[in-house]
């Protein structure tokens, strides 16, 4: 697979990471969905760019928990246009919880790491490589996007907590089996047992863009849940 | 120890140990300027430890980077994806 192309893209960033990413490295991206009909193609659209632009070996793993309004349709339109080694269709019959849902797409993912994020284009997939980067230059366990450093930040006021992450493989199989918490307040967790279990965490700035910024999000509800999910980490861990 | 067990063990030993000094439990004798000083210590701390908050917080929001770049690049990749995928035969 030897790759002679050096005129597909100008930037050197791309051969660098060919070069220091050794052929096995293969990136799993485990996407939960729940009534993204809308956003899943376009996701889909985006990491398959990042991915083939900066040669990285890649899988994308679509966990529909019984979407209503025909995701899993979408879903197998994009498996026949990109082909079902690259989009994985695993399905479940309803909406089972997040944490389960990573469970049940880790048990099919052929990656060494994988790489957790929201269907809905809350995040870009186009950061994507760039926390690859950043996991080959420090040699993390996990890469954590953040709004609050460098040049992260972001475009209209959501406050939902949105995460995007790049773990390697047996990392999250471990952190899973510890974390006891439910709904996103275990994504806070594991970021908990992370740092207990002394795994290096890097962090890549990047920008939350809201696309529907005009409707107002700003919900006292999304507050105290926080609150009360931080609250019951320091009482637990 | 979870973290709230090792707060409630740090506040229970400070705490104890200001209030033995406070009352003269230990029989020691402060000067006046000491005991005026650790008296109200807790109350000051505590009113200090808000400020420091809220005035993160406050900075923080401040200083938001807004990402209108952000915004208008993901639009417009939003119509290359569509266009691109419905020549890929996608039916929306």
């Amino acid at each position: 697979m030897a790759s002679l192309e050096v005129s597909r893209s100008p930037l050197s960033s791309r051969r660098e990471l060919e070069v220091r990413s050794t052929r096995q490295d293969k990136y799993s991206v485990l996407l939960p969905t729940y009534n993204e009909r809308e956003n899943l193609p376009l996701i889909v659209w985006l990491l398959v760019k990042s991915f083939s632009e900066s040669g990285i070996n890649y899988e994308i793993i679509i966990i529909d928990d019984g979407s209503p309004d025909g995701t899993k349709d979408v879903a197998e339109q994009l498996e026949k246009i990109y082909g079902s080694d690259r989009i994985l269709l695993r399905p479940r019959e309803k909406k089972l919880g997040l944490g389960t849902a990573y469970i049940h797409g880790m048990k099919h993912a052929t990656g060494n790491y994988i790489i957790i994020m929201d269907a809905d284009l809350s995040h870009h997939p186009k950061f994507v490589p760039e926390f690859i980067r950043k996991q080959k230059e420090g040699n993390f366990d996990i890469v954590s996007g953040t709004r609050y450093k460098g040049n992260g930040g972001v475009y209209g006021w959501d406050l939902k907590r949105k995460i995007i992450r790049l773990y390697r493989k047996e990392v999250l199989e471990k952190l899973i089996e510890k974390c006891v918490s439910k709904g996103y307040v275990f994504q806070m967790e594991m970021i908990v047992r992370a740092r207990q279990l002394n795994y290096t965490i890097g962090e890549v700035p990047i920008s939350f863009v809201d696309r529907v910024y005009g409707e107002s999000k700003l919900g006292g509800n999304e507050i105290v849940s926080f609150l009360r999910g931080l609250l019951t980490l320091f009482a637990t861990t | 120890m979870t973290k709230l067990a090792q707060w409630l063990w740090g506040l229970a030993i400070l705490g104890s140990t200001w209030a033995a000094l406070t009352t003269g439990a230990l029989g020691l004798e402060l000067p006046l300027s000491c005991q005026e000083v650790l008296w109200p210590l807790p109350a000051y701390l505590l009113v200090s430890a808000g400020c420091y908050a809220l005035g993160t917080v406050g900075y923080r929001v401040a200083t938001f980077h807004d990402c209108e770049d952000a915004a208008r690049e993901l639009q417009s990749q939003i119509q290359e994806a569509r266009a691109d995928l419905a020549r890929r035969g996608l039916r929306f």
